[in-house]
């Protein structure tokens, strides 16, 4: 670590231009999945769908558009994190939410 | 201590530190739209089914076409490093322009989308909301809250891709050095994502 | 006491006189990281100093109960802006943004942050949300009258200029976010050689842990006060109870980020202080590690127990025990560091300079706040106590007998340094004592109060808290005098003190190893790195 330049890194990896497009078909496919099941069905199984299909695009979008697939372990670790905080802050005020 | 002679000047750019930068700032998008969403988790565990009907007089048609439309935008900033990347800078500035176009598209969309609610009365201390019930105001609030904060940043990103496309074609960026292009696109992802999120829990929420 | 070498200092004036600007604009368009440090020096004291006399005027009102001096409604004002200056403009940037831009590069071998342009925008953003407050007290119906914590439903209801204040806060925090976002790929990245997690000294752990809150916790207020704009502006009604909305959920949100914020507060300063006690104690400090790692154990746990404000809120009974147990496990970090300091001392050839004056004063406040906050994480306990002076005795322990005399340490400590001038050594010693008398006598009158039950932010008091007051209020202007003194004497070496050198305390760190002040790139030439910090076994460069 420090101020040595890391050529290797400089340039990054390249995401093939395929794999953006077949990135984004299986997004247009996950949100047709999607707004079938809200749609045509009741909430019994939206929300299971919601629940998946979602954070499935969401991931997608972050591991093949942002290249997080790509990174040091470190940025994974950050994104885990980050959203960790998240479902801790949303969970623990549940804690008093689901109380009253 | 020995010392490591270096010049007085040194001018170096920092690929894995501005990445760094960047992907820190969207951890605070992250949270800033974390917040609304526990709001949202809140309310629509206390109203469900108020949050139903509100989800369901909510154009569907606009959500999906503007879901649609931001996800080919990231497609088309994401082509947009690879060809920077791979050196071919015409592909780089067309599609820059294509992921501003629909970001415009998009910002459109969702004036139409609020004129609608507005006329008919649906929007804060609206005449139409206020007759509505405690759990529907509520929904509405956070709908146009969370879609305002999300309008904003779709705003902001097309202007930073328009200074960004700027700089590309003023070779301020190269295949050397596109580090701005990737952070500005890590953004423009992070806008899709939000969106992502946005469609099913207030369009879809049935 | 050490005595400066006089002879053997060159006049130098490193990078206070370098560059091609001059004048102000050398100032405030330096992105020179020592000079962005001064700037937050400079309008952080003075903030400091009016936010103090309008705590003078606070403890003038409770003396004046027959006659009061002052409107109800002045002294609701008067207690929310002396809280949103302490708190956003002073405790909060602090030690961090002051201390940290200056010395967080140069200790880990740097010659600047990162982000050097997005450190300038961060003090951009310092005064205008300071700016945007100010000008709060002075259009709309005045300056908010809600407390610094904008409670919702009164926040929505009263005509004070809540937006724009908010807003101004909404501007600070910004401000203290790109400063933790700079700092954390700071020391991930620009590290000398040799420099390893393990080498870097502890006020750099300590800042590192800090930033980690502020990038994390920061967008959570953020975003509630927007809404809290959007609600008076166009009626949005998130928060509102007759739109349907929950007013807890606005103080969950609050204090998601505002309790972090303590920490945010309190850790860059006991890093300073980790810094300060082994110098002048000649002994390396004790437990490294667990210094290091307690920090982030800190952060993370602290952000664990925010409803531990919001005990009588109405909060159901499991989240009330849930935070209560937090409550207990986040003192057990803290208490670490201060075994660790204490175990530093034992045993060491300790000098009693101005700045180990203020750490060791800062130990012992810090802990009377620790210990005052279990007392008040207890739930039975909490009800007596809760919205009372001991609560407000209980912070003003923490945050200024803890952070404040962190800072003043750290001032005192890194002053030479910073401006190659040397303060006068003797009056700042003197300048300690009616700081001290007056802290006791103010704050831990306060306690006393509140366990009595006088409540907060009232402008008056009933017969029986009287003295309570007059002790409290004497205790404050004591104080208030040492203060004066304390800055004068520091303002006042600006311009007169005598040439520092280099090494005045035998620091062991790398800033003491550059002259004073530094050179505008810190170093001549990057050190490469050997060894562990703090060794003190070998003749230090003086």
């Amino acid at each position: 670590m420090g101020q040595t330049m890391e050529h290797a890194e400089e340039h990054g990896h390249v995401v093939p231009y395929r794999t953006l497009i077949v990135i984004w078909l299986l997004l247009l496919l996950l949100t047709a999945v999607l707004v079938y099941v809200s749609t045509a069905y009741h909430a019994a199984l939206s929300v299971p769908a919601l629940l998946t299909v979602t954070p499935l695009k969401a991931g997608l979008v972050f591991f093949y558009f942002m290249h997080l697939k790509y990174e040091k372990p470190f940025f994974k670790g950050l994104v885990i994190l980050v959203l960790g905080a998240l479902i801790l802050f949303i969970g623990l005020t549940f804690a008093d939410l689901s109380y009253r | 201590m020995s010392s490591v002679p270096v010049p007085v000047h040194p001018i170096h750019k920092d690929y894995q530190g501005a990445k760094l930068g960047m992907w820190l700032f969207l951890s605070t998008e992250i949270l800033l739209f974390g917040g609304l969403f526990l709001l949202y988790s809140a309310y629509r565990a206390r109203y469900p089914l108020d949050f139903h009907t509100g989800g369901q007089h909510l154009d569907t048609f606009i959500g999906i076409a503007n879901t649609v439309i931001l996800l080919t935008s990231s497609l088309a900033v994401a082509i947009a490093v690879t060809a920077m990347q791979k050196g071919n800078r015409r592909l780089t500035m067309i599609c820059l322009g294509a992921t501003i176009v629909f970001a415009l598209m998009f910002l459109v969309n969702k004036y139409f989308e609020w004129m609608a609610e507005i006329h008919r009365g649906i929007y804060p201390n609206g005449p139409a909301l206020l007759k509505l019930p405690d759990g529907e105001k509520i929904f509405y609030g956070l709908y146009y809250c969370m879609t305002g904060l999300h309008g904003l940043h779709v705003l902001a990103g097309a202007a930073a891709l328009a200074i960004t496309l700027d700089f590309v074609r003023r070779h301020k960026i190269t295949r050397s050095d596109f580090s701005k292009l990737e952070n500005v696109g890590l953004y423009w992802h992070l806008v899709d994502v939000v969106w992502i999120f946005l469609l099913p829990l207030l369009y879809l929420a049935a | 006491m050490t005595t400066i070498a006089q002879g053997e200092v060159p006049a130098y004036r490193g990078f206070l006189a370098a560059g091609d600007r001059k004048g102000i604009l050398a100032w405030i368009l330096s992105t020179d990281h020592k000079r962005i440090g001064i700037l937050y020096l400079g309008t952080m004291v003075s903030l400091f100093l009016a936010a103090m006399i309008i705590g003078v005027l606070m403890r003038i009102e409770q003396l004046s109960v027959s006659h009061p001096l002052f409107q109800p409604a002045v002294y609701n004002a008067f207690f929310t802006v002396h809280g949103v200056i302490m708190i956003f403009m002073f405790v909060l940037p602090g030690a961090s943004s002051v201390f940290g831009n200056f010395f967080l590069p140069i200790m880990i071998g740097a010659r600047d942050v990162a982000f050097p342009r997005v450190n300038l925008l961060s003090w951009y953003f310092f005064i205008a949300g300071a700016l945007v407050v100010l000008l709060s007290l002075f259009t709309g119906h005045g300056p908010p009258d809600t407390g610094w914590t904008f409670y919702v439903p009164f926040s929505l209801r009263t005509g004070t200029n809540v937006p724009m204040g908010v807003f101004g806060v909404f501007l600070l925090g910004f401000s203290s976010i790109l400063t933790g976002l700079n700092f954390i790929t700071t020391v991930h990245r620009l590290r000398a050689p040799g420099m390893t997690w393990h080498r870097m000294p502890l006020f750099v752990w300590a800042t590192y842990a800090t930033a980690w809150v502020q990038v994390l916790a920061t967008p959570v207020i953020g975003v509630t006060l927007l809404l809290v704009i959007a609600e008076r502006l166009f009626g949005v009604g998130v928060f509102d109870p007759t739109k349907g909305g929950d007013p807890l959920l606005y103080q969950h949100l609050f204090w998601i980020y505002s309790h972090p914020a303590v920490y945010i507060m309190i850790l860059p300063a006991m890093g300073a202080i980790t810094e300060v006690i082994p110098t002048f104690a000649h002994r390396t400090i004790f437990g490294y590690r667990a210094i290091a790692y307690s920090s982030l154990g800190i952060a993370i746990l602290g952000s664990l127990v925010w409803g531990h404000h919001m005990f009588t809120s109405g909060m159901s009974d499991n989240a009330n025990l849930v935070f209560s147990l937090f409550t207990f496990l986040v003192a057990v970090p803290s208490s670490i560091k201060v075994f660790n300091w204490t175990a530093t001392l034992y045993k060491g050839a300790i000098e009693l300079n101005p700045p180990m004056i203020f750490a060791l004063t800062f130990i012992f406040l810090f802990s009377i706040g620790g210990l005052t906050g279990l007392i008040q994480g207890a739930l039975n306990v909490n009800v007596h106590l809760h919205d009372t002076y001991w609560i407000v005795g209980h912070f003003h322990y923490v945050m200024f007998g803890g952070t404040g005399m962190g800072f003043f340490a750290a001032l005192l400590y890194w002053f030479p340094k910073m401006f190659g001038k040397m303060y006068n050594q003797r009056v700042a010693a003197i300048s300690w004592l009616p700081i001290f008398v007056g802290f006791m006598m103010f704050y831990g009158g306060m306690l006393v109060l509140g366990y009595m039950g006088m409540p907060r932010r009232y402008y008056t008091h009933l017969p029986q808290f009287h003295a309570g007051h007059v002790f409290a209020s004497v205790g404050a202007f004591v104080m208030a005098a040492g203060l004066v003194l304390f800055f004068t004497n520091l303002i006042t070496a600006l311009f007169r003190g005598e040439k520092a050198a280099a090494n005045p305390w035998g620091g062991v760190t790398l800033e003491w190893q550059t002259t004073s002040p530094p050179p505008l790139e810190n170093f001549e030439e990057i050190p490469a790195i050997a060894d562990r910090p703090y060794i003190f076994n070998r003749e230090a460069a003086s």
